[in-house]
């Protein structure tokens, strides 16, 4: 009887967690959604106390404050621009989790192991492990704590394939012999210092990709600890959530026009040195807020372009002052939405959503590409990359292929930029030398300021 | 486990990712971010079997168990709250 009454919970909170989910294809019906969802989770947990072979709950109750308030905490103090990082980081939690899950059962089977219960151990043991420290390395990264740069060695790539190597022949001598010990804490601790390995050498643009994937990692751990426990309460949500990741691990590279392998082993961003031509060695005008303003008072289609600049100088809610601004002066605004900008999948969007603008005015490339002809001015906020027309002329260019913002076909294009550095891909921007661009250097934020300043 | 069995639960592991590839695809991009925060959130769904861990009458798992718990919790919680924070920012004009 207590049997079924957890397992028909069990099946509510699946159709809670798939109703959420369903409910996130709009913005309208997404808050409500979440909150489906978390119901969900509340009847799982609730469900799974009155399981029979729960006999003591002091620790579990620790346990649930202490995570509680944690969780809370972290989440109402998160700025919108560390999004990225938390995002990050919870991932690496709930792979933490399921590898100690993995942990707790191979010691309390210890002595009875079937060939299924220490295969889906381990396997639950490997994802857990890579998902926690891969995501620990991508906070590090987009927290700025490790070098955002590809960071590479010699023999990076044989030590990685040597360790996984190492991985799977120890899994397989576990599940021959289950009783070994001592391979379950290699496997383990290897598996551990992998995911630190195989995140250290993708660069901080490459974060979108590496984050979705962490996210469907993290989905694919708890799926197979799921397996471990016949819980299928598990298995469908870690499945769920690990679709998910892998259909944003999709769209991220196709918006890079690069390939899964090509983004975790290629170490991009790490240019040649020799491959730049220092010789051609250019002086770029810089004007001045005065210079922009005069486009801006007298333009009717402004689409402005933000990227990664505007979220680290968190000029996101200057940009929506502006934007109003000019709008009042009779201008149309648009927002510009690259797959790409950022750090994290939809990272630009929830900043302007902090900010107020309305998410109607905000267009995704495919959209708004075929109005930058009409539009009197291009307003790049610390975008480099995603506007690059090398991407479309020069098929010698690392980017070449990537679909890009075409900016390059408004009347004017106005950059704001930190200096004159090249982008995350360590490419040069044509663009820059264009008569018809104007290159505003300093922070994005002091920068805007300024241009609601002169417009006022 | 009985070959049966295990048929049964890779059913319902690959009708699971059909319908996960389904309703995902139908996100739009302006909701990623909270897509991932929230079914990163869902993820945190591990906690049942830490739940487990901590609560068997076995002792020797119990401190790993508490372990796993605190992660998970700190998953669901900061998930859940986060993805809130933010869907409440998205308006219309």
């Amino acid at each position: 009887m207590r049997e079924n009454i957890i397992n028909l919970s069990y099946l509510i909170s699946a159709i809670l967690f798939i109703i959420g989910l369903k409910m996130l294809s709009s913005p309208k019906t997404a808050r409500p959604g979440n909150f489906y969802s978390s119901f969900g989770m509340l009847i799982a947990i609730c469900a799974t106390l009155l399981d029979k072979h729960i006999v003591s709950f002091h620790f579990i109750i620790i346990g649930l404050i202490i995570g509680s308030i944690i969780g809370a905490f972290l989440a109402i103090t998160v700025k919108m621009t560390q999004m990225p990082q938390m995002v990050g980081l919870l991932n690496g939690y709930g792979g933490l989790a399921s590898a100690l899950v993995a942990v707790s059962e191979y010691m309390s089977h210890y002595h009875n192991q079937t060939l299924y219960g220490i295969t889906t151990t381990t396997i639950t043991l490997i994802i857990g492990a890579i998902t926690f420290t891969g995501s620990v390395m991508a906070y590090a990264k987009l927290e700025g704590l490790v070098s955002g740069q590809p960071i590479t060695y010699p023999f990076q790539k044989t030590l990685n394939l040597l360790q996984f190597f190492v991985i799977v022949g120890g899994s397989i001598f576990l599940c021959i012999h289950p009783q070994s010990f001592i391979w379950f804490i290699v496997v383990g601790v290897i598996s551990f210092i992998l995911g630190c390995l195989l995140v250290l050498p993708i660069g901080g643009a490459d974060m979108p990709v590496v984050i979705c994937l962490l996210n469907s990692y993290s989905g694919m751990a708890g799926c197979a600890a799921g397996f471990i426990l016949s819980n299928y309460c598990l298995i469908i949500t870690g499945a769920l959530v690990g679709a998910s990741g892998i259909i944003l691990t999709q769209i991220m590279c196709k918006a890079m026009n690069r390939s899964m392998t090509n983004v975790m082993f290629g170490a991009f961003g790490k240019v040649d040195s020799s491959s730049i031509d220092k010789t051609k060695a250019v002086t770029v005008q810089g004007y001045t807020p005065d210079d922009a303003l005069v486009i801006l008072e007298n333009a009717s289609l402004v689409i402005i372009v933000p990227g990664y600049g505007m979220a680290v100088s968190q000029a996101q809610h200057n940009v929506r002052e502006l934007a109003d601004i000019l709008e009042k002066k009779g201008a149309t605004v648009k927002y510009a939405i690259h797959p790409v900008a950022g750090r994290m999948p939809g990272h630009m969007n929830i900043l302007l959503a902090e900010a107020n603008v309305p998410y109607e005015k905000l267009y995704e490339m495919d959209n708004i590409n075929p109005e930058f002809e009409r539009a009197d001015a291009a307003l790049v906020i610390g975008a480099n990359d995603v506007t690059n027309p090398a991407a479309k002329n020069n098929p010698k260019s690392p980017i070449y292929g990537m679909p890009i913002l075409e900016v390059e076909k408004a009347k004017t294009v106005i950059f704001l930029k930190r200096s004159m550095a090249p982008g995350f891909a360590g490419i040069e921007n044509e663009l820059f030398l264009m008569p018809k661009t104007m290159m505003l250097f300093g922070d994005a934020k002091d920068t805007v300021v300024k241009l609601v300043n002169l417009l006022k | 486990m009985s070959f049966g069995e295990l048929l049964i639960t890779f059913y319902i592991f690959i009708l699971a990712v059909f319908v996960g590839f389904e309703v995902i695809s139908k996100v739009p991009p302006t909701l990623h971010t909270p897509l991932m925060s929230g079914s990163n959130a869902i993820s945190g769904i591990t906690i049942v079997g830490a739940l487990i861990a901590t609560g068997d009458s076995n002792t020797s798992t119990t401190l790993i168990g508490c372990a796993a718990v605190i992660f998970a919790m700190i998953n669901v919680v900061g998930g859940y709250a986060v993805t809130d924070r933010m869907l409440k920012m998205f308006k219309k004009k």
